[in-house]
Order: structure tokens, then C-alpha cells, then sequence
């Protein structure tokens, strides 16, 4: 889509029950944080019912301004419906920027969009920076990793608009930023809903290992031990944390995709990331170097993740395992 | 029923190095396969035609020698295979890539159109979304199950983060798929040998016949500004300790991280 330049960071608000997606607010407080020196304003766009909670949450993260469109239809998550009214939503506020976590949704909804209002779109991106190159003004310069991480690509949309993306959950921080007021714009829609498809169920995950990204404790799993995993097992049940997987292991099959850290799996930034057995190819490195404490056990004193590593040692993670666990085990004897 | 599958030619980024002073990938002498992805796609497309019946036709955008992958899929059971190759379409981003596939497709009827979920060169998974917007079906992503057919519809199941979701929708529509969805079959030598004088449909622009102003560099809507490679900082070195030692070390940091249980 061409119009003259655009104004303001749009950003897809995903929530469900009431619960906002933590990619979203990641987002706003991202793009307040880019946007704080100049004129252009950070606005939620969220479809479905806007109550005080939701309202006061959005402006706590840093948005300015709140679209919001009520419309029965799009109440609940529907990729054409949404698809349809976020266009709309786009023709008529003009945004110069539309950002959307990089969630199932966010992945599936953002390429549809772009498709039709013909603009540029970033996938799963990492980093986020204003462009003011070329006679651009607060554009975004937006960076992601190709070919499983090994190389970083920095994209632009220099003649159309919005330039949009969606954003890798995770990687930015969310934080209150108290913003004082954020106006509501409602937003009634004029477009037909007529998505075809019908939602039959909802299953819930049977093994909630799904909150791997949200985690504050993650005890990861790599190829090395592979024939202790019980015990890597145990010490993450026993420290409340959630299990961890390099790809080699979710490749092999013992360890469920979910549970895979990295490029291709999950990006995280826990409080504590302890590495057992895991080599630490850029692949891996680069969805966990972000933690704030990474514990690494190898027996390889060559081996790569000692680079990103707060506490490094050179071992049998095996025995150390089994140290631990006696450790934990006695400690959690009444 | 009609399926199209859409296919595409990747390194294997396995085995993909970077020049670590120049940034550039190292191409050189690196194997292609068929996106793992996309070869679910296929299998599905195959499952689905050995049940209801129909044909299976495979795209793929790409330089002329990515005609070698789609012999590779007449060995494994496809009906038809088209190239879309054509130097203007070198260097185009997800949005171009989308308007020839969604161009070829048009020239055909069909009721299913299956994507894999995402290239492992390029990690976008727009592709599929994008294609199905040009051609004005619904689509749905991240399918892990076909849970049935019948004569007006589609029941599906969607993999999300927390859930999955049983969908339905009538066709035609696109789903992308996760590559646990089917495990490929290996070639066939009856299909090896009939079809290792079939020859590839190539289409190129003249056929397609889109506004050069929408494709490759000049009219893909991204562009890339810099690519580098990852580099890496050093924190601490790494210790060699006794287990014991090595256990006492990573409860004091637990603690201080406040990482043990209040339990314990």
C-alpha cells in the first residue's frame, strides 16, 4: 500500500480470556522505548472487548492509544475476520509501522495482511532499531536470523507502508512504564465477516510445557546426556523449572519439539539457563544467550556454550547430575 | 480431489558456514535438499490422493536446477510438476514469490493447496498465508493433523502454543503443515523408472505474464539493509571441577539466583 508516509507504531494485541499475550506487551513497551524522542505515538490495536483492566494493562506498558473494535465477529481470534478488520483498521489510521508478536497467531494473521494492503513483512524477527538512513524518518530497521541462526539479516520497507513484522516472543523485556493515559479510538467496522471456518474444539496441551519462553528457571537437555535424561529430568521437576531441549535431542525424538530452545524452537530469557550436555551451536546459543545466569556442564573444554556462560564447568554431567540430585534431594527432606 | 503442493530447494543449513570476516554465507559445495517441511506436504498430498483419489501437482520458484528436486518427487509418486524460473524472479521477497506461485496456481482448479510450514534457509512461513490471500482462499497455518475429508469439507487440526485447535472449512483453502504431520515415503522404483524421462513443466514470465515492477529486488516491498554473521562474546572461563565441587557450585548460584524452590 502507498499513502503519504503514515504516523504511529500500530500493535496487534493477541489476547484470549481476558489475558493479554506477553509478545504484545513486550511489544508496546519495545516501541515506546524507540518512539520516546519524537512525535509518533505507540497504539494498540485490539479486537474483541476492551474493559478497564485490559485498558489500564495496555497503558501500563507504554501504549498511547488503544483502537479498539468490539464487533461480535471478531470477539475471538479468526485469521480472515481479523485479517479483514485489521485491513480496515489500516486504511483508515494510515499507521506508518504494524507490529505483531510472532506467535502461532501473530505468524499465521501478519502475512495475509501484508499480502493484501501490498507491504513489506519481516518474520520472526529479534531486534528492532529506528532507521533515520536515506531520508527516512523513524523507520525501522528490523533484524532477524536466516538459515538456523547463523547468519542476521537487517530489513527495511522503504517505499511502502505500513512496514510490518512479527516479533519473536521473548526477546524484549516487558515493563510497566507507566504511560498516565491511553485514549480509546472504538472502531466500528463496515466489512462483511464471512470466514468459512468453524472452530469444532479446543484441546488443551496434555503436557504444559508450552510456558518454556515465560520461564524463570529452565534446566536444558543436549545431546551428551542423552542417556541420563531422567535426570536432568528430576533436577527440573525438583527445582520447579521447566525442561529444556537443544535441537539434536528433539530431532532425535526423545524430547517433545515444544520443549526445544533455540532458532528453530523457542526463544528464552530465564532468570537461570543451565545448560547440561549441550555443545552450544549458534543454533541453540542464540535463543538462550539473552538469559540472565547460564550454568553450563560439558565435557568438552572446546565446546561453544562456555562462551555465553556465567558459570562454566568442564565435566561428567552425569556424575555432577547425580551430585546434584543427592544435594536437592536431601535438602528437600523434611 | 486436486491437491497442489508448493515446494521448495534449500541448502542444508546443517552444513552452512559463514565467513565470520565478510558475513557472507559460504555456499560453496553445500548439498540442496527439498525443504523437510515441504516433503511432509507432499506425503500428505499423496496420503490424501491414495484415499480420495485426484492428482497431485507440486510448484516450486527457483533456478533451473531445482528441476532435480521435482524429478525426486515424480519418484515419489506426484502427478505433475511445474518450475517457475525466470531471472526476474531472482532476488524477490515473500510477497513476490507468493504473486508467481498464487499466478501459476490461478492457471488451475485446485481444492486443496498445501504448503510446509516454514524453508529452514529462510524461516519466514509467509509464504503460504500470502499465496492463499493472492488467491482469495482461507488458509489455515501450523496444521499438524487432517483429521477427515468429505465431499464439501476439511477437518483439520492446528497446533498452538498452549492448544490445538479441531477446525473446519469448506473448499478450497491452503493449510501449511508441521513436518510431524507424515512421515515421507521413500522413491518408488516403479515411479523411479517411468518417470525418469518425464519432463518438468517450466514456466517463465512470458507465461505468467506479471508486471515486472512486482518482482525480484525491485519489486519486492523488503529490502535487506546489512547481513552478518552472529558473533560471539566471552563471559568466564570454564572451570574443570570434581562433581562434588561442580554440584556445590550450581546450588550457591541457585541461591544467589534465587532459583531454589522456597521449599528447600
Amino acid at each position: 500500500m502507498r499513502y503519504d508516509d503514515g504516523k504511529d507504531c500500530f500493535i496487534y494485541i493477541q489476547h484470549e480470556h481476558g489475558v493479554i499475550e506477553n509478545g504484545s506487551l513486550e511489544l508496546i513497551t519495545k516501541a515506546k522505548e524507540l518512539l520516546s524522542d519524537t512525535e509518533e505515538n505507540v497504539v494498540a490495536v485490539l479486537l474483541g472487548t476492551l474493559d478497564q483492566n485490559t485498558h489500564d494493562t495496555l497503558a501500563d506498558y507504554g501504549a498511547d492509544a488503544i483502537i479498539v473494535c468490539e464487533h461480535p465477529d471478531v470477539s475471538a481470534y479468526d485469521c480472515l475476520n481479523h485479517a479483514a478488520v485489521l485491513t480496515e483498521i489500516i486504511e483508515t489510521h494510515h499507521p506508518k509501522s504494524f507490529l505483531f508478536p510472532g506467535t502461532v497467531r501473530g505468524r499465521e494473521l501478519a502475512p495475509r495482511i501484508s499480502a493484501r494492503v501490498h507491504t513489506g513483512l519481516t518474520a520472526d524477527a529479534t531486534r528492532i532499531e529506528l532507521d533515520n538512513d536515506e531520508g527516512q524518518t523513524h523507520s525501522l530497521a528490523i533484524t532477524r536470523p536466516a538459515f538456523g541462526g547463523n547468519l542476521f539479516a537487517t530489513i527495511i520497507t522503504p517505499d511502502h507502508v505500513p512496514q510490518m513484522a512479527t516479533i519473536r516472543p521473548g526477546v524484549f523485556e516487558m515493563k510497566k512504564v507507566n504511560t498516565p493515559y491511553a485514549k480509546r479510538i472504538d472502531h466500528t467496522t463496515d466489512v462483511e465477516l464471512k470466514s468459512p471456518i468453524e472452530i469444532e474444539a479446543i484441546i488443551p496441551k496434555e503436557n504444559d510445557n508450552a510456558s518454556i519462553a515465560d520461564a524463570k528457571l529452565i534446566v536444558s537437555a543436549g545431546r551428551g546426556v542423552k542417556d541420563c535424561l531422567d535426570m536432568v529430568q528430576h533436577v527440573a521437576k525438583t527445582l520447579n523449572a521447566e525442561l529444556g531441549a537443544s535441537r539434536a535431542l528433539v530431532d532425535d525424538g526423545v524430547v517433545a519439539k515444544l520443549s526445544q530452545v533455540g532458532q528453530t524452537g523457542s526463544t528464552v530469557r530465564p532468570l537461570l539457563y543451565m545448560a547440561c550436555g549441550i555443545s552450544g551451536a549458534l543454533q541453540h546459543t542464540a535463543g538462550m544467550d539473552k538469559s540472565e545466569t547460564i550454568i553450563a556442564i560439558n565435557n568438552d573444554p572446546a565446546a561453544p556454550i562456555f562462551d555465553v556462560a556465567d558459570l562454566g564447568i568442564i565435566g561428567d554431567a552425569k556424575e555432577i547430575l547425580t551430585h546434584l540430585m543427592r544435594r536437592l534431594d536431601v535438602s528437600n527432606t523434611p | 480431489m486436486n491437491i497442489a503442493v508448493l515446494v521448495k530447494q534449500v541448502p542444508n543449513t546443517t552444513e552452512i558456514k559463514v565467513d565470520k570476516e565478510t558475513g557472507a554465507l559460504i555456499r560453496k559445495g553445500i548439498p540442496t535438499i527439498i525443504n523437510p517441511d515441504d516433503l511432509s506436504a507432499v506425503e500428505v498430498a499423496l496420503k490424501l490422493k491414495a484415499t480420495h483419489g485426484g492428482k497431485v501437482h507440486v510448484f516450486t520458484m527457483g533456478p533451473k536446477s531445482a528441476e532435480s528436486m521435482l524429478r525426486e518427487l515424480y519418484a515419489r509418486g506426484v502427478d505433475d510438476a511445474t518450475l517457475l524460473c525466470d531471472k526476474a524472479f531472482a532476488g524477490s521477497d515473500t510477497w513476490s514469490t507468493s504473486l508467481v506461485l498464487s499466478t501459476a496456481l490461478k492457471r488451475h482448479r485446485f481444492d486443496l493447496v498445501i504448503a510446509g510450514r516454514q524453508a529452514i534457509d529462510g524461516d519466514t512461513a509467509q509464504v503460504g498465508p500470502q499465496v492463499a490471500e493472492f488467491l482469495g482462499i482461507p488458509h489455515i497455518s501450523y496444521v499438524d493433523e487432517i483429521r477427515g475429508v468429505d465431499a464439501t469439507h476439511c477437518f483439520l487440526r492446528k497446533k498452538e502454543e498452549k492448544q490445538s485447535m479441531h477446525l473446519k472449512c469448506p473448499f478450497p483453502l491452503l493449510i501449511t503443515v508441521l513436518d510431524g504431520i507424515a512421515k515421507p515415503r521413500y522413491m518408488n522404483m516403479t515411479h523411479i523408472f517411468n518417470n525418469a524421462s518425464r519432463d518438468v513443466e517450466i514456466l517463465d514470465n512470458d507465461a505468467l505474464a506479471i508486471e515486472k515492477a512486482d518482482l525480484g529486488i525491485k519489486g519486492s516491498p523488503t529490502k535487506v539493509k546489512k547481513t552478518y554473521a552472529k558473533s560471539i562474546t566471552k563471559k568466564t572461563t570454564a572451570e574443570s571441577l570434581a562433581p562434588e565441587d561442580a554440584a556445590e557450585r550450581i546450588l550457591a548460584v541457585l541461591r544467589e539466583k534465587g532459583g531454589m524452590p522456597d521449599a528447600l
